[in-house]
């Protein structure tokens, strides 16, 4: 009893001036936010630029880029210890000089060895960068500790292999960690661990008495491995000189500890999207009391922003050759979201929202964090033209519908990768990359034999014969594809599943998560305007086909003209909508592994380059190999109608039916959007608040030139910062692959003379 | 409805954000009688072809585009020369005002005359009108004439006439090395625009040679293939002697 009394003390001195009573009595950082955050209404005047201390680090940062550069893509590699929460000893760049401090491993830039997603990973990827995997470790991870990918592909059939083969289903996450979970880093500054390990102690004990069936046995050991994951990250903090067990005093601290908590989850996993959350806010108030007590400036709140992104920047992993064909240019996604509206209908744009976006300013443009905007017509035209004004600035920056997500998830969800939106601490996704719509409807016309490599990949079935494709015919086969990919895809994904729960669950991550959390199947479409655009030739133009010696259907020849997604005709926006529900409602019918609610996304990331070259020709006039659009773009110099035209089109799918995101990626030219600069603001600002009203979900804006970007290839140099927005991120455009940068030449560049 | 309410529509632009304020769905009228050495869509010319509108049906397609038009965008008509179209755009203005919708009216003020049965229309179709754009090629008659094969009396009759009836004008110059790029003229324009009393908004246009290729597509020879883009010292020059700083504040 004196024990706590003095805790009940010390929490009162800790938490002085904070108001409310619940987020006290639960765990409930959502209602701590609404207690205590202060809505800021004016402009970006009060912004700070960089301190000395800032410019000094983020030189060193420069430095340390080019030399990685040089170097090949890898400054240096772990590759004698298996990173865990306390594997390394503490790292910094300029101990005296760092505001935040912790690196993944003993030093900036030398990425960690982390196995249990599969050691041949591990392997393939020190090898492409001219390093070893101690052999001691290869055989521990390959004799002794099974690792996720194994156990994956210990699992997977014939069918499931071919389907993966062929790429009908591709991108997978049984050869890297899948990501998407976000742990709610908010909590270990807030409440300090010992609550928290408490709280999880108190979760287990309520199960003891339970009967102990297989869910109930996991439930019990996996809340054990949350427990020993957050004891580690007591560790970590003492390893930085840290107390973590307690809630943090002051806004340092609290920057301080919610990135340990990050920290702890990327030295425990490299998850293809390893997000933060929904911070800014959050640590706003702490910014706030320590502004009001006059124990902290401007000038400081700023350097800590400043300092912590900084480090946010240098999340990196070590990953193989083919993950980075799939996923180019380095990417984490560290995505943080900003802004939003409230239940109660007080916009959540704080100070920090500013401070925060004027990292990009302060540290010049970069890809991590994926700073996502959650737009709503409702947030403060002062912070509106703010945002558009660094878009326009750095094309860093994405925006998401707030006002249609906060009616799905709340107003404290995250974005977890680009679109995946999630309740902090409350819901988690098992990442399900995507089918090949395309693809598929190859494999209707020609009998579940796949074009390329001529396999029988889905059950055989009789395939079109005609010269001409007949639209009924087609559709009719296309669903019966269709079917076969949804059942095989979810059946694919559960393995996955199971399997990375299993060898390679995120212990740190879900222990900042309720015990009970919500979880969804999310799968994903690819190829979507190819799919919609070919289905339209065959309904509204002649498609005739053209095979080859065996009768395989490989190319198509089109007479007449066709309309085309992305213009805002409906004549074939219709046929968009109708696919999408249809592949999620062929989805649903199949049960998922922890009964997960099934979701799917249109959003590619940079993978719609591999899906397009596994892709033969198909009736939109396509050539084979050529790249499909991102996400759920228009393909490529289609959307002929202007700019809002492409927009529309894309607003029309149904936000409630692919609740796992509809990615758009925008570019436009910046005198398209008006002469002056308060003008291409103003109109910016208003376009995203019409975007928003018509129902579109997600938008990557690009403000620049295409000449900028070709400039660029040439003198990779000139541009170390050169940023764009792909689908659902951001990449430093140097950083891309050839193939890659000249996709992104490709797509339209909205302009208007 | 008549036959002359109906509009031949060139092309349309669902996102105009030169042509006035905000974001503008832009309607690009088929036909004009100006033959401007400088015209970047010679492909409106042509007094035939043309897609054929109703007003309704063309206010449909503009009222797509209505979320993304904020408080200050809306319809821009422009060409072509829109005016020649007079009895189709008073129908449609007057739709799209019934409708809320800010239009503006992008025209050369070529077809202007205080002449029946233009003059009353053009009263007409200035009731449902928020504001005018209007483009002076050259404030020397004999120039403009040799220059864009018409006088500009008219252009200046309309001007004078809109700033009678309050009517807000943004005033446009496109500023061509050799043409129109000499000090005495563009005093002399200064001038003009400054006894004008509803002007909101001065804008020098450089000229560019983004439309050249449409002068080969048509078959039509390009008389400044020699003539560069000004350079930026003589369009702040403009700049400066059209005063459009001052006008720029309204905006």
């Amino acid at each position: 009893m004196e024990k706590q009394r003095t805790e009940e003390f010390s929490l009162e001195s800790i938490w002085n001036g904070f108001t409310g009573k619940t987020w006290k009595e639960e765990i409930d950082v959502r209602n701590f936010i609404q207690s205590n955050y202060h809505p800021y209404d004016g402009n970006e005047s009060f912004l700070e630029g960089p301190t000395k201390e800032t410019e000094k680090l983020w030189d060193q940062v420069m430095d340390l880029n080019k030399k990685e550069r040089e170097a090949g893509g890898v400054l240096d590699m772990d590759t004698h210890v298996v990173s865990t929460i306390t594997s390394h000893g503490p790292g910094y760049l300029s101990k005296d000089m760092e505001k935040v401090v912790g690196f993944q491993t003993d030093e900036p830039f030398k990425r960690s060895l982390q196995p249990f997603g599969g050691i041949r990973m591990s392997e393939i990827a020190a090898e492409s960068y001219g390093y070893e995997v101690d052999p001691f470790l290869s055989h521990v991870f390959r004799d002794w500790r099974k690792t996720h990918n194994q156990g994956v592909f210990d699992a997977y059939t014939p069918e499931m292999r071919n389907a993966r083969r062929t790429g009908i289903i591709t991108g997978l996450p049984d050869a890297y960690g899948r990501g998407r979970i976000i742990g709610d880093y908010r909590r270990v500054a807030l409440y300090g661990l010992d609550r928290l390990i408490a709280e999880k102690e108190a979760d287990k004990t309520n199960t003891d008495k339970a009967m102990m069936n297989e869910k109930m046995i996991r439930k019990r050991e996996e809340i054990s491995d949350q427990l020993k994951a957050l004891h580690e990250l007591k560790e970590l903090g003492n390893i930085y000189g840290f107390d973590l067990s307690r809630p943090a005093q002051n806004a340092k601290e609290a920057f301080q500890w919610l990135y340990l908590g990050y920290l702890a989850a990327v030295k425990e996993q490299n998850g293809a999207a390893m997000s933060l959350g929904r911070t800014s806010t959050f640590l706003d108030i702490y910014i706030e009391r320590d502004l009001e007590n006059g124990t902290m400036t401007e000038v400081e709140a700023q350097e800590l922003v400043d300092h912590f992104v900084m480090k946010l920047r240098l999340v990196k992993f070590a990953r193989t050759p083919e993950y980075n064909e799939l996923f180019s240019g380095d990417p984490t996604w560290v995505t943080e979201v900003i802004a939003g509206v409230g239940l109660d209908g007080r916009h959540m744009v704080t100070k920090n929202s500013f401070r925060f976006l004027n990292t990009l300013t302060n540290l010049g443009p970069a890809p991590e964090p994926n700073l996502t905007v959650l737009w709503s017509t409702k947030l403060p035209q002062s912070f509106k033209n703010y945002c558009s004004r660094v878009s326009i600035e750095s094309s860093a920056i994405q925006y998401e519908n707030d006002d249609m997500m906060r009616e799905e998830w709340g107003d404290d969800y995250g974005i977890a990768c680009c679109v995946s939106a999630m309740p902090i601490g409350k819901q988690m996704q098992f990442f399900g990359a995507r089918a090949n719509l395309a693809k598929a409807l190859l494999y209707a016309i020609n009998g579940g034999v796949d074009e390329k490599s001529k396999a029988q990949v889905a059950p055989e079935f009789r395939p079109i014969t005609s010269e001409y494709l007949d639209y009924d015919e087609v559709t009719e086969k296309y669903d019966q594809i269709l079917d076969w990919l949804a059942e095989m895809y979810i059946n694919t994904l559960n393995i996955i599943h199971y399997m990375h729960d299993k060898y390679s669950y995120e212990s740190l991550e879900m222990g900042l998560h309720d015990s009970d959390v919500a979880r969804t199947m999310a799968t994903g479409i690819a190829g979507f305007s190819v799919a919609v655009d070919s289905l339209s030739a065959i309904k509204h133009a002649k498609v005739k086909v053209i095979r080859d010696e065996d009768g395989l259907a490989v190319d198509y020849e089109i007479e007449g003209d066709y309309p085309k997604y992305g213009n805002d005709d409906d004549r074939v926006d219709d046929i968009a909508v109708e696919l999408l529900k249809k592949f999620m409602n062929k989805v649903r019918q199949f049960p998922t592994y922890r009964d997960a609610t099934h979701t799917t996304s249109i959003l590619t990331i940079t993978s719609n380059v591999v899906y397009g070259k596994k892709t033969g020709n198909t009736p939109d006039g396509r050539r084979a190999g050529v790249p499909f659009a991102p996400g759920a773009n228009p393909l490529h110099g289609r959307d002929t109608n202007g700019a809002l035209a492409s927009l529309n089109s894309v607003a029309k799918l149904p936000y409630k039916e692919s609740l796992d995101g509809i990615s758009n990626t925008f570019s436009i030219v910046p005198k398209a959007l008006g002469k002056e600069d308060s003008v291409q603001q103003n109109n910016l600002s208003t376009m995203l608040d019409g975007y928003v009203k018509t129902g579109g979900h997600h938008l990557n804006v690009n403000a620049l030139n295409r000449e900028t970007l070709e400039d660029a290839m040439e003198h990779p140099e000139e541009y170390p910062q050169l940023t764009i927005r792909v689908s659902g991120y951001a990449v430093n455009f140097i950083k891309l692959t050839k193939e890659q940068q000249m996709d992104v030449l490709r797509r339209t560049f909205h302009d208007s003379l | 409805m008549t036959d002359s309410q109906i509009g031949y529509v060139h092309s349309t632009e669902s996102f105009g954000s030169v042509d006035g304020p905000g974001i503008r769905f832009v309607v690009f009228m088929q036909g004009c009688r100006m033959r401007c050495e400088f015209c970047h869509n010679p492909d409106t010319w042509n007094m035939g072809g043309g897609t054929p509108y109703a007003p309704q049906e063309l206010l449909d397609q503009a009222l797509k585009y209505k979320n993304y038009w904020g408080e200050e965008g809306g319809i821009t008509v422009s060409g072509g020369e829109p005016l020649i179209h007079i009895d189709f755009l008073i129908e449609f203005f007057k739709l799209a005002k019934e409708a809320g919708v800010s239009v503006s009216l992008d025209t050369c003020g070529q077809p202007f005359t205080y002449d029946e049965p233009f003059f009353s229309r053009f009263e007409e179709l200035m009731k449902y009108t928020d504001l005018v754009l209007m483009d002076i090629k050259h404030i020397d008659n004999e120039i403009h004439k040799k220059y864009t094969m018409h006088s500009n009396t008219s252009i200046l009759d309309m001007a004078n006439y809109l700033s009678k009836i309050g009517k807000p004008m943004w005033l446009r110059h496109v500023l061509v090395p050799e043409r129109s790029d000499f000090d005495e003229h563009l005093e002399r324009l200064s001038e003009f625009i400054e006894q004008l009393d509803s002007v909101e908004k001065v804008e020098i246009l450089p000229y560019h040679r983004l439309g050249v290729y449409k002068y080969e597509e048509l078959g039509i020879p390009y008389k400044l293939k020699d003539i560069d883009p000004p350079t930026a010292e003589r369009v702040e020059n403009a700049n400066r002697i059209l005063k459009t700083h001052k006008y720029q504040t309204q905006n």
